[in-house]
């Protein structure tokens, strides 16, 4: 840790104190809903997604115990379907991803030596977004109107004429509102890893977590409009009567699973991308090494993100397609195997190569190892169509994506919790209380989910809300929901554990771990303005190397200090020369406004309350309006030709 | 830092400080080119689904009696959409070299053509509502979701030209120095009239192949 | 298994009786993985039926592939926590070539060839039987399976009867939304596609009952969309279509009459067929042979007086949300009408 330096060194007090009345905020209600600071914001993500895990978590707890015993009755059928769809629905698009954007939110300008997000009004706007979408499917189900259609909705069934009420309007609704939070979050990310990285920091220098952010992001920009056009259909034939998905008008009930995946396939790839941009973030300050591999890495992801799009027929297996759109999408799902298995490798290279510190991150990334590989194993076997159309559509399919999915995203989620925790609360979790948690969740992991590769196996189909007892299937049954009351009791000493910190935890140095990336080169928590000075990297462990460390020490310039003003700097997109200083917009209460008034309008197309609908279209339009309204300028400075 | 210190000093003096001058791509511009690349992709989606569902359908199509979509106002309203983003090229450049009144006059241009073509796809409807609706059959839902998925693009692209156009009119907002949004506008402009080509080719032409 | 076992007709249970276990391909993976499989489970990995086992095949195939590539990881693992080297920050040696070997180049050669059996028993499944194989009609709906024999005039409800060892053909409709075919120890899964016809084959190598189920979410009772695929020698399968064709069995007993009068007589007729009556309703399974099905609802309830008494009082609690309203029958009517239905073998 040797040079790591104080994260101030080269600034004078002065330049400090403007930089704190530039950029700090007064503690206010105001300020609170107002704030634009990325750190705020990405903690608010982290917090409301872990809020709607709970929620989803215990509805797949009622599940589990509906399921521990052949014919119980802890739920009606209706409630069940509820609860699953809910479960698969807030888990992916309300935890998963939005999670990951907090991440991302919070440590992409850290990582890269900004001072905030290239748009961070729309930042704001995003997370209030998502907060108030993710409340708009929620609430739904106290009033027992919640999506029961299965996460992936297929049609008819979620047609008017199959599935009346509400329901799969608030899907269809709550997800279109969600997707614009996504968006508008991943153009942000694109944008600001282009433009905002420190001088210095080319595109071989970039941390391999920030190239798992703009990745996914590239596969959300590509990804999410199939999801819209299929939703925007779903509702126009639900509410309006058109006929896209409807067989005796010509429509077509396959088009929405296509859609539905070419979507739901990248999907699950934005959700484990940045996983295991994670897991390479959290090694090098374990093994005392970085990451081998760094090219492959970056090869890796990149075509994980390209050939994604190029097999979400693997979904549909047995809906009788052509042999030979089977046999070309069997192939392609095979070989997006490799690129995992080179960063598999890789990491594990890194691990025989450096010198392991067991700290929970550690464990819980050791954990994600093991469990992500089964899981990717069941991945390679669905592969194959012959297979795939055995179990598909059974508890051996919700083995697999619970492995990938808790292995491959959760468990790096929580490293990144125990890794983070530090920098973004400023203070240390309790070891002993982080390794009972690992323990937990990692033994309530596999009792709950390995089971199900049996049942599934022995013939037990999903999404049934309850079975007749079966050999294989009850006892098999129980020893799952045991288990996810274990991994229940894990999760519960992870919040303890985070909690705690926070209250009672030591406070933490600026670099607790040695870690490589720019985060740690800054005090915990980061200030306002996150950099006293904006780093001038010279390779790809900053804060290994020497050179970095002095550009913000002594070598420290006015044009990276920019105190006058809230600004912070632009670099060129691919090898990041600084090209200027910008200015970054103040708080404002515009990004609130506007998604609330989103809010009124998609809660009024729920309600068919059309008028309502068309002002709070306006009120979008104008508020959009006033908050891009240019100030008015001098014609000096504006150059006008007169 | 001494090595570019002539570009640094020309981006961190006092004159360019408050005006920022165009050095490389801004964030706005890359914003909107990704908010135009995620547009297409809906685009593409929806005209996707429209072959999709063409060829699922058989080999009759339109179906059920609905004719062959007549190519007269299309190609009038091609021949007006089309155009309309010259005159926003020429404002832009206008603006940059600081020419208000190009900016002024070409953007009311583009209002003008804008809103030709909303009243001509108006008067399509009109015709078209009297053979089917988006409710006679799945042909139907595709015309008007897809034409009328456009036609709202070309009213927010209308917003935002009129928006401009209220701006640069009140004075004080736009010169050589600053017109970003002049710029993401016309690229947003751009996309909404190139789409209308693959509108064109889909829903118009391509029955007649 | 033993509450549908009882059920089943009793022919089918002897054929069960008759079952030899059968071999796994190893000891180990056995005890591993069928600890809970020892009976007759509906599983996957106890195949009767060429296509399953073709895909039990494939599946140990990748099972060791995965128990090998798995230790490999676990030897490394294990290594980099047994002997942790030195304090080294950045080193330069990279190992880029044991990263693209182990982790790009043998898991291709694995996964070249495994893609290349799977492809083999890709085609081995869609290799459909010819135009003279018997054919069976199926139809699903929320939440029941219709079963018809083309050439024969009635139609049976949540089981299918095939003949042991020919492949027969079946074809797949749906009459609302999607559903799925599946009966694991015989044949993988094939979805009922609205609007179109899908196909797809079974062929059992024993007499027995195969439990297959909706494997597609349908719905509210989705999980109570079960069927059971019973496979038996040609003459009896033969016997059996005869009976198809024929109408239902005439009530004996008084008892039996007065049912036959209710269940005509009353609103079950409007949705339910028995064949040789006035009850010719296409809405809700025929019940000309109900009396020996091997459950009531599509696996929801075991088919005894007792159940049939309950269902037809309310068959909303017992199967809550399936399509037969409940229905207004006098307490008087109600043993009468169990007794017809359960005459109707
Ligand atoms: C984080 C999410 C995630 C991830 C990473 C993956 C990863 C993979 N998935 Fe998974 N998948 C889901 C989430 C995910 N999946 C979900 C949610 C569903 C179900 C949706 C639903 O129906 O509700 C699903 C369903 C699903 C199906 C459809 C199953 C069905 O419904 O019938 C298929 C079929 O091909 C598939 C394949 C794969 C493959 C090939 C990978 C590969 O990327 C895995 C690659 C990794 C490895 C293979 C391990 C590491 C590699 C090595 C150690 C090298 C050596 C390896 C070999 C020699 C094999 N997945
Ligand atoms: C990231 C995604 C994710 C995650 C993390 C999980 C986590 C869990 N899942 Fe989920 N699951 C899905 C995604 C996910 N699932 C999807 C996509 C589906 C498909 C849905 C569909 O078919 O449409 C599905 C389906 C699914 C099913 C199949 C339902 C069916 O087909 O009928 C089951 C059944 O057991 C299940 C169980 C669980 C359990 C027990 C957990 C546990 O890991 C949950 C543990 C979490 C908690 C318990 C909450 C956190 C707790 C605390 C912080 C402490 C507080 C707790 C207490 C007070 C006790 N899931
Ligand atoms: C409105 C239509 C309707 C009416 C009226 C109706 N049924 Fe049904 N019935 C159904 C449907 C649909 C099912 C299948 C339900 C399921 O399994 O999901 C069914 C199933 C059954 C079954 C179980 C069949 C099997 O093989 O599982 C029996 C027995 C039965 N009905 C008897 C009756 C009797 C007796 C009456 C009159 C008193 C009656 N039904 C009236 C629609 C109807
Ligand atoms: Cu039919 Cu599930
Ligand atoms: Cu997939």
């Amino acid at each position: 840790m040797s040079t790591t330096t104080t994260p101030s060194s080269g600034v004078s007090r002065e330049d400090l104190g403007r930089l704190a009345e530039h950029w700090g905020e007064r503690p206010s209600l105001r300020a609170w809903f107002s704030t634009v600071d990325h750190k705020r914001i990405g903690r608010r993500y982290l917090v409301t997604a872990g809020f709607f895990f709970i929620l989803a978590g215990l509805s797949a707890l009622v599940m589990r115990t509906q399921l521990a015993r052949p014919e119980a009755g802890v739920v009606s059928p209706q409630e069940y379907n509820q609860l699953f769809t809910m479960h698969g629905t807030a888990m992916i698009f309300l935890f998963a991803t939005p999670m990951f954007f907090g991440f991302g939110n919070f440590l992409v300008p850290l990582m890269i030596g900004s001072r905030d997000m290239a748009f961070p009004r729309l930042n704001a706007f995003g997370y209030w977004v998502f907060l108030f979408a993710g409340l708009f499917m929620w609430a739904s189900l106290p009033f027992g109107a919640a999506p029961n259609n299965g996460w992936f909705a297929y049609a008819p069934l979620s047609a008017e004429q199959h599935n009346p009420g509400l329901h799969m309007d608030v899907y269809a609704l709550g997800l279109l509102f969600l997707g614009i939070s996504t968006t508008a979050g991943a153009i942000n990310f694109i944008v600001t890893a282009l433009k905002l990285r420190a001088p210095g920091m080319s595109l071989n220098r970039v941390p391999l977590f920030v190239w798992a952010i703009v990745a996914t992001a590239f596969m959300v920009i590509f990804a999410l409009p199939a999801l819209n056009a299929d939703n925007a259909m779903l509702f126009l034939d639900r509410r309006f009567g058109t006929h896209f998905f409807d067989p005796s008008a010509g429509g077509n009930v396959l088009l929405w699973q296509h859609l539905f995946w070419i979507f739901g396939h990248p999907d699950v790839y934005i959700i484990v991308m940045p996983a295991l941009g994670i897991v390479s973030a959290v090694l090098p300050a374990f093994t005392r090494r970085g990451v081998v591999g760094y090219p492959l890495i970056v090869l890796a992801i990149v075509s994980i993100a390209i050939i994604s799009f190029g097999v979400w027929v693997h979904h549909m297996f047995a809906t009788g397609l052509p042999q030979l759109s089977y046999s070309f999408f069997s192939a392609a799902s095979t070989i997006i195997t490799i690129p995992s298995g080179i960063q598999i490798f890789a990491w594990l290279a890194t691990m025989l190569l450096g010198r392991l510190v067991l700290k929970v991150p550690l464990l819980f990334v050791i954990g994600f190892v093991i469990t992500f590989v089964l899981g990717g194993f069941t991945g390679a076997m669905f592969a194959l169509t012959a297979f795939d159309q055995q179990v598909t559509d059974s508890y051996f399919v919700v083995a697999h994506f619970h492995y990938v999915l808790i292995g491959g995203a959760v468990f790096p989620m929580l490293a990144g919790i125990y890794y983070w925790l530090p920098k973004i609360t400023g203070r240390m979790y309790h070891e002993g209380l982080g390794r009972w948690a690992f323990w937990l969740v990692f033994a309530g992991m596999h009792v709950t989910f390995f089971p199900m590769h049996l049942y599934g196996l022995f013939g037990m189909p999903r999404r049934v809300y309850t079975y007749r007892s079966e050999p294989g299937w009850d006892g098999w049954n129980l020893v799952s929901s045991i288990g996810s009351y274990v991994l229940a009791v894990g999760l519960l000493l992870v919040l303890v554990g985070v909690v705690h910190a926070v209250r009672r935890g030591r406070p933490a140095p600026p670099d607790p771990w040695g870690g490589d990336s720019l985060e740690w080169a800054t005090a915990s928590p980061p200030a306002p303005y996150n950099f006293p000075v904006v780093p001038r990297v010279r390779s790809l462990h900053p804060v290994w190397d020497e050179w970095t460390a002095e550009s913000t020490g002594p070598s420290a310039t006015e044009d990276r200090i920019l105190s006058n003003g809230r600004r912070t700097v632009f670099t060129s997109e691919l090898d990041a020369r600084y090209e200027r200083a910008v200015r970054m917009p103040e708080s404002t209460l515009k990004p609130l406004l506007l998604a609330a008034a989103l809010l009124v309008f998609f809660a009024a197309m729920l309600l068919s309350w059309y008028p309502v609908a068309a002002v709070a279209v306006l009120v979008v339009a104008s508020t959009i309006a006033v908050w891009l309204w240019p100030p008015r300028r001098p014609d000096e400075e504006l150059a006008v030709a007169a | 830092m001494t090595d570019r210190g002539g570009l640094v000093a020309a981006a961190t003096g006092a004159e360019a400080l408050s005006t920022e001058l165009p050095v490389g791509r801004s964030t706005g511009w890359w914003g909107m080119v990704m908010f135009v690349a995620t547009e297409a992709t809906l685009f593409a989606c929806l005209l996707g689904s429209y072959f999709y569902l063409r060829f699922q359908y058989g080999p009759q199509w339109p179906p059920g009696g609905i004719e062959d979509p007549k190519l007269l106002t299309p190609l009038v309203m091609t021949a007006v959409l089309l155009p309309s983003s010259l005159p926003v090229i020429w404002a832009e450049h206008g603006i940059r070299r600081g020419h208000r009144w190009r900016l002024r006059s070409g953007l009311a241009a583009t209002m003008v053509l804008g809103v030709t073509f909303l009243s001509l796809q108006a008067t399509e409807y009109a015709e078209k509502l009297r053979h089917f609706t988006m409710t006679t059959d799945v042909y139907g839902s595709l015309f008007f979701l897809i034409t009328g998925f456009h036609g709202l693009h070309v009213l927010v692209g209308l917003t935002m030209i009129g928006w401009l156009l209220a701006a640069s009119l009140r004075g004080g907002s736009f010169g050589a120095h600053r017109h970003e949004q002049v710029r993401n506008a016309a690229i947003y402009w751009h996309f909404v009239d190139l789409v209308w080509v693959a509108i064109l080719f889909t829903i118009y032409l391509s029955p007649r192949l | 298994m033993d509450a549908t076992a009882a059920t089943t007709s009793s022919e089918a249970r002897t054929a069960r009786r008759r079952r030899r276990p059968r071999p796994v391909p190893s000891a180990l993976a056995g005890l591993l993985l069928l600890a809970g499989c020892a009976g007759d489970a509906p599983s996957a990995l106890n195949p009767a039926g060429s296509g399953a086992s073709r895909v039990a095949g494939l599946w140990w195939l990748l099972f060791w592939i995965s128990v090998a590539v798995f230790v490999e990881v676990m030897a490394l693992l294990t290594w980099a926590l047994v002997f942790r080297r030195g304090d080294v920050r950045i080193r330069h040696g990279q190992p880029l070539r044991f990263v693209t070997v182990a982790g790009a180049g043998l898991p291709f050669v694995i996964l070249v060839a495994v893609y290349g059996v799977g492809l083999r028993d890709l085609a081995a499944l869609g290799d459909a039987p010819g135009p003279e194989a018997l054919t069976v009609e199926v139809t699903g709906h929320k939440w029941w399976w219709e079963v018809r024999y083309p050439g024969a005039s009635g139609a049976t409800a949540n089981e299918i009867h095939i003949p042991v060892g020919e492949r027969v053909k079946v074809r797949l409709r749906t009459d609302d939304v999607l559903h799925s075919f599946w009966v694991p120890q015989l044949m993988p899964k094939t979805d009922l596609i609205a609007g179109e016809t899908r196909e797809t084959w079974l062929r059992a190598e024993r007499a027995g009952s195969y439990r297959g189920q909706c494997a597609e979410y349908c719905g509210t009772q989705h999980a109570h969309m079960a069927f059971m695929v019973i496979a038996q020698p040609r003459a009896g399968f033969d016997a059996w279509l005869a009976r198809l064709n024929a109408p239902a069995r005439q009530p004996t007993t008084e008892a039996e009459h007065r049912g036959q009068q209710a269940f005509v007589q009353g609103t079950c007729a409007a949705c339910h067929t028995v064949r040789g009556t006035d009850a010719q309703g296409r809405v809700g399974p025929d019940l000309s042979s109900v009396g020996s099905r091997w459950s009531i609802g599509a696996g929801a309830v075991p088919n005894d007086a007792g159940h049939l008494g309950g269902w037809i009082a309310n068959s909303q609690t017992v199967k809550p949300g399936n399509a037969m309203p409940p229905q207004p029958v006098y307490a008087a009517q109600l043993p009468d009408l169990i007794a017809y239905l359960r005459s109707l073998e």
